[in-house]
């Protein structure tokens, strides 16, 4: 475990610079300001086009995978410290990094096969 | 992993005063750290969020356009307000925590705090406007 440290604390500082810098403005658009018709959504022509850009491929790549590796350490810890459940460490840890790497992979896919 | 915890002849058991599971709400200090740290639930929320709406946008246009009726559901508009303010927290606190973690050195001066975290807001500004300008061209 504690060579696999560094590399864990990396995707975890880097997931949580890209979710500070860039999830506000796109939950605020997805998630609420296109919804509620507060600005025009962008349709479905326009939206899969830049998506099926290779910038924008490697782009939504990052801004899903590592955001999640962040997720994965910070929440092992707060299950570990707030629930003091350290005899649970190796089924957190796998369910935590496990859910991580899947949703890594399923957005790896996704964006591959899109077309 | 086993951390001197068991009990030998050779090393008397630890006396452990036993804490709370409610630790973090003695504090405010502790309450705050615990809200940081919960606050990778609503940015996990959010990536799969994206995932969910890539997949929308690949399976075809009927696909997505049930993926937009769904997020104009009250409950996902209430969702989507809650983790964003979640989020926002989570931004602000690692913009100002950006300068404990790294520090940063120009002309062998170390560089003031106050700058790494406008430098952070700076980029947030930057990027936000970029996203939006991408998003709205359409």
């Amino acid at each position: 475990m504690r060579t696999k440290t560094p590399l864990l604390w990396t995707l975890f500082s880097a997931g949580g610079t890209l979710a500070a810098l860039l999830y506000p403005v796109h939950l605020l658009l997805t998630g609420l300001a296109f919804p509620l018709a507060w600005l025009k959504a962008p349709d479905y022509e326009y939206l899969h086009g830049l998506v099926a850009h290779p910038a924008a491929r490697v782009y939504f790549f990052f801004l899903i995978a590592f955001p999640l590796f962040h997720w994965a350490h910070r929440f092992r810890y707060t299950l570990y410290d707030g629930l003091q459940v350290k005899h649970l460490n190796e089924l957190i840890d796998t369910l935590c990094y496990g859910g991580a790497l899947a949703g890594s992979a399923y957005a790896a896919y996704l964006l591959w096969a899109i077309r | 992993m086993s951390e001197g915890t068991g009990h030998t002849p050779f090393h008397p058991k630890w006396y452990r005063r036993r804490v709370s599971v409610w630790w973090w709400l003695e504090s405010w200090t502790y309450a705050r750290f615990v809200l940081r740290e919960i606050t990778s639930v609503a940015v996990a929320f959010f990536a799969l969020v994206m995932l969910w709406q890539l997949r929308a946008l690949a399976e075809g246009p009927e696909a997505y356009a049930r993926f937009f009726a769904r997020l104009q559901s009250p409950w996902f508009l209430l969702l989507h307000g809650v983790a964003l303010v979640f989020i926002l927290y989570h931004s602000l606190t690692w913009f100002h925590l950006a300068p404990k973690a790294m520090s940063l050195r120009l002309g062998g001066r170390r560089v003031p705090d106050a700058a790494i975290v406008a430098m952070n807001y700076l980029m947030w500004l930057a990027a936000s406007g970029f996203v939006v300008w991408l998003a709205l061209r359409g």
